[in-house]
This record gives structure tokens, C-alpha cells and sequence, in this order.
């Protein structure tokens, strides 16, 4: 990587530790300076670094620099290390001894702290996955906002909001322990969740920054799993879930940004070794009676990773779109139960179930009959697909749609 | 819209059984999609589970009998509640049940409205 690659991206990863670091150090009420200080330090190695050159080893650079300034602040500021004491987890007597421990155990278990702690239902979800956005992955209010395909002012707003109250509700920064692990993990791992669909999904047309967000929630998950506490079979559903998902990242868009439907891929783009790590994830899933929706996604992620029609692909896919609608409903699990039942009893089958569904504001259920009526009834695929060109706001899925009434238009004829 | 409860009963008692353990076994994916559909309409409020075939009956006096209870030919097999508009909804979702072919009854009531 030369520097001017590589200062983003450094400045991103050890943002989030040294964040992270300070943050649990100093306690929930004291997150703006640990982001004052670390904001500071890139300052100061940006000025210096232009001057002088990339030193040979930056990370450490970074990290002398940022203790040193959090040494000064604290000398600087006796009242401040008067509130702080009675919460610095910290053993040294004196500031001037105070040596920030930016070890790699501490920096995971700071991270692991953090995630707790801004995975808190006080705040919004959404709120909650742009918090961790900003401090658990070290993303700029720009990038947040380019991912949530808003504008800079709406994030710093939710997240000055959120961070607010976090203050107010005074919400610690700890470890979790085994008692709370139960209610609080799914708060997380729904974070985490939304984190990833948020740069598989988004329409965004910022290819690098959406898969950034994936790779951010993955790293997450898997910090997750590298803690005895936390590794439970729902994060390694979630996680086996994720890298099915993300193996076919470079499969379904093409070069223009236009999405390739999944039976149009093709299979070599497929990253085999993902699909392998998601299944070894999935089978770490699968000890303990709970069934989350984690597994079932995993389950059904883990078959479109076969891309041959067999019977059996789409009769386990169907099952399992069963069992994700009685555990809870979402349209969208609704429209691809439909499509998998079409696939096991025939479409005429899944015609009379689809229209039962009148999800009329969807534009995915057009599509969804448009495609079972092809061949069967063409005029009425034809109105079906019309209809979900208008409904779509995507620009994208709207020069597919348009695409795909070209191609019937032409066979009408 | 309405709650509605769907009682299947099914003649677990006699010797020949209906609908018999073979026709119970095979419709099982059928009957899985039957639930399947309805909660891909959201209109599942609570999905049927699996009970055992052992049962008490209770009675005045003091009297428990085993097995399920069996006067009326057929026991409770299975329940469940959905969401519906109204009896003609509610019956049609009811007439999706795969095991009223071999001799099952399913049993459809609505919710009394609260005060």
C-alpha cells in the first residue's frame, strides 16, 4: 500500500482502538475528549508526516503520540483527573506514570466493552448501528452519511443525539458478565446485523464503502467469537451468515452497478473460501437446542451457496422461509418463501399464494409475479412488472425491471 | 381484523385411527407449508405445537382419566390462532389444512370482541 492509501485506512483502524482504549479508561462521560485527543494525535502525524515522511513503523508512532497527549491532558487538568479517578481503571499513582495500554488483548476488550455498551436500547437501532459506525469502526460523519445515503448534518446530529444519552442514562463501559450476556447479545448481534445488510443492501452506489461496512460488521462478529463469554452459537449463526452473504459480493453487481440476479451469476466469481468459513461458523452453530433467526438465515444462505436446482436445495430452502415466517414475519422473508414454493410445487401453486400476500406497495412483489407469470400469462407479467418499475425508487432496479420488459416486449411480438 | 382459533380434531383413540400414523408422517412438509403460508400472510398469531398422545381427562368428583379425551371421536390434535377479517377468511385458511382429506376436523372460532 503506498501513503496515500494507507494513512485512510490506518487512521480508521487505529482510530476505533485508540477510541476505544480511552473511552473505556475514561468512562462513558468522558468520550468527547477521548475523541479530542485521538482527533488531536492525527492532526499532529498529519503536520508531521507531510514534513518528515511516513515513519517506518506509524502504528507505534501513533500510539506514543497519543499517550503522550493524554499524559499532558491529564497533567493539564486536575479537575478533570479528580472526576475520573474514582472510575479510571487504571493502577498507576501518577499521571506521569500513566502508560496507556494499547496492547492487542486490551484493545479487543475495550472493543468488546464499547460494543456493549452502544448496543443499548436507549437508543434507536439506527442510532445505535451509526454509533458504532463512528466509534467501533472509526467512520467519518461523511462516510456514515454517503452509507445511509443521507447528509452529514442528519449523522452528527443522531450521533451527537445518541451520544447524549448514553451520557444521561450513564451507561458503564465494562465487560459484560455472564448474566447480562443473555438480554444484551441480541441487542448486539441485531446491530450487528443491521451493520452488514446495511453495506450488502444499500443502494449506495460506493461499492468500496458498502463492502467496508460488511467487512466492519464480520470483524465485529468475530471479535465476538474470540471471547469465551461472548462465543455463543447465535454469533457464529450470524457470522456463517454474513460470509455466505459476502461471498457473492463481487457475483452480483456488474460494471455498470446494476445488480445480477443470483441465477444470472456467475459461480466463479463465488469466493469459495468465505462459503468455506461460513459453513465451518455454521457447524459451530449448530450445538445447543436454540434455534434464533440467525440459524435459519445461515440455513438458507448456506443453500444459495448451491447453485444447482435440486429438489432438495429448494424443499430445505422452503422449510426454512417456514420456520424464519413463524418465528417473524417480514415481507420481504414472505415474497422469497413464495418464490422457493414455486420452486418446489410448481408456479401455478405459488401464483395463488402470491396474491394472497397484497403487499401492494412493494415493488418486489410485482416483480416476484411478473417472474411467475412469464410464460404463463406474459400481458399480465408485463403489468406486473410495470408496476414495479414505478414503485421502485432504485435506479438501479429500475433499469433491470426496464430491462426485463424489453426482453418480454420483444417476445409478445 | 379478528383472532380466530383453529382446533384440529382427529381421531386419536380407536385402533384405526384416522388420519393413520403413515398419513400423519407424510403430511408433515404439507402441513408445515400450510402454516407457512399463513404467517407469509401475517396472519399466523401463535403456530400450532406438538402434543404428546398421553392426556388426563378432569373431572367433578374428583375423578382423572387417562388419555386424551375421547367421547366425541375426536381429541384435540393440535391448535393454533390466526388473524382473520372475518368467518369466510378464517374458513378458507381453515380449508388449507392438509389432514381434513383423511378425516381430520378443524373447529374455527372467533374471538369474543373485549368490552
Amino acid at each position: 500500500m503506498d501513503d496515500k492509501a494507507l494513512i485512510p485506512h490506518l487512521f480508521r483502524t487505529e482510530y476505533r482502538n485508540i477510541v476505544s482504549v480511552l473511552s473505556y479508561l475514561f468512562g462513558i462521560q468522558h468520550i468527547a475528549v477521548a475523541e479530542d485527543l485521538v482527533s488531536d494525535t492525527f492532526l499532529t502525524a498529519t503536520e508531521h508526516w507531510s514534513l518528515h515522511g511516513v515513519p517506518d513503523n506509524p502504528t507505534a508512532w501513533l500510539y506514543t503520540v497519543a499517550k503522550n497527549k493524554t499524559r499532558n491532558y491529564l497533567k493539564r487538568n486536575t479537575l478533570f483527573e479528580k472526576q475520573l479517578s474514582p472510575e479510571l481503571r487504571y493502577t498507576t499513582e501518577k499521571v506521569e506514570e500513566l502508560d496507556l495500554d494499547l496492547s492487542h488483548k486490551n484493545i479487543a476488550d475495550s472493543q468488546l466493552a464499547m460494543m456493549f455498551t452502544i448496543c443499548n436500547p436507549v437508543n434507536s437501532t439506527e442510532a445505535q448501528v451509526a454509533l458504532a459506525l463512528n466509534l467501533l469502526c472509526g467512520f467519518g460523519t461523511q462516510e456514515i452519511a454517503d452509507a445511509f445515503l443521507t447528509n452529514k448534518e442528519v449523522i452528527y446530529k443522531r450521533l451527537s443525539r445518541a451520544k447524549e444519552k448514553l451520557k444521561e442514562s450513564n451507561i458503564r463501559i465494562e465487560q459484560p458478565t455472564l448474566t447480562e450476556i443473555h438480554e444484551r447479545l441480541d441487542t448486539v448481534l441485531t446491530a450487528l446485523y443491521l451493520l452488514f445488510s446495511e453495506g450488502y443492501y444499500s443502494t449506495s452506489q460506493n461499492t468500496t464503502l458498502r463492502k467496508d461496512l460488511c467487512v466492519e460488521a464480520m470483524r465485529l462478529c468475530a471479535l465476538l467469537l474470540d471471547n469465551d463469554i461472548t462465543c455463543k452459537p447465535p454469533v457464529n449463526a450470524l457470522l456463517a451468515l454474513m460470509c455466505f452473504h459476502a461471498s457473492r459480493f463481487d457475483a452480483r453487481v456488474n460494471e455498470q452497478g446494476e445488480s445480477i440476479l443470483y441465477q444470472d451469476q456467475d459461480v466463479g466469481l463465488w469466493n469459495r473460501e468465505l462459503i468455506a468459513r461460513g459453513t465451518y461458523f455454521l457447524n459451530a452453530a449448530s450445538i445447543g437446542t436454540a434455534v434464533t433467526r440467525y440459524h435459519l438465515e445461515a440455513g438458507i444462505a448456506y443453500w444459495h451457496t448451491r447453485k444447482e436446482d435440486t429438489v432438495e436445495k429448494w424443499e430445505n430452502i422452503l422449510s426454512l422461509y417456514n420456520d424464519v415466517l413463524i418465528l417473524e414475519y417480514s415481507p420481504i422473508a414472505a415474497l422469497n418463501r413464495t418464490f422457493a414454493l414455486s420452486k418446489v410445487h410448481g408456479r401455478e401453486v405459488a401464483i395463488v399464494e402470491a396474491e394472497k400476500l397484497k403487499l401492494t406497495t412493494n415493488p418486489f412483489y410485482y416483480s416476484l409475479l411478473g417472474n411467475l407469470y412469464t410464460g404463463i400469462d406474459n400481458r399480465k407479467a408485463l403489468q406486473h412488472f410495470e408496476t414495479a418499475a414505478n414503485l421502485t425508487i432504485s435506479a438501479a432496479d429500475k433499469a433491470t425491471l426496464q430491462r426485463t420488459i424489453a426482453r418480454l416486449l420483444e417476445l409478445s411480438r | 381484523m379478528n383472532e380466530f382459533l383453529l382446533i384440529i380434531h382427529r381421531d386419536l383413540t380407536s385402533k384405526d385411527a384416522t388420519p393413520s400414523p403413515e398419513q400423519m408422517q407424510q403430511s408433515i412438509k404439507p402441513f408445515q407449508d400450510w402454516i407457512g403460508g399463513i404467517a407469509a400472510q401475517n396472519k399466523l398469531v401463535t403456530p400450532p405445537r406438538r402434543w404428546d398422545l398421553t392426556g388426563r381427562v378432569v373431572k367433578q368428583d374428583n375423578v382423572v382419566l387417562n388419555g386424551p379425551y375421547a367421547e366425541i371421536k375426536e381429541s384435540v390434535g393440535g391448535m393454533l390462532f390466526i388473524r382473520a377479517n372475518d368467518y369466510e377468511e378464517a374458513v378458507e385458511i381453515a380449508q388449507g389444512c392438509p389432514i381434513i382429506k383423511w378425516g381430520a376436523v378443524v373447529e374455527v372460532r372467533m374471538a369474543a370482541p373485549t368490552m
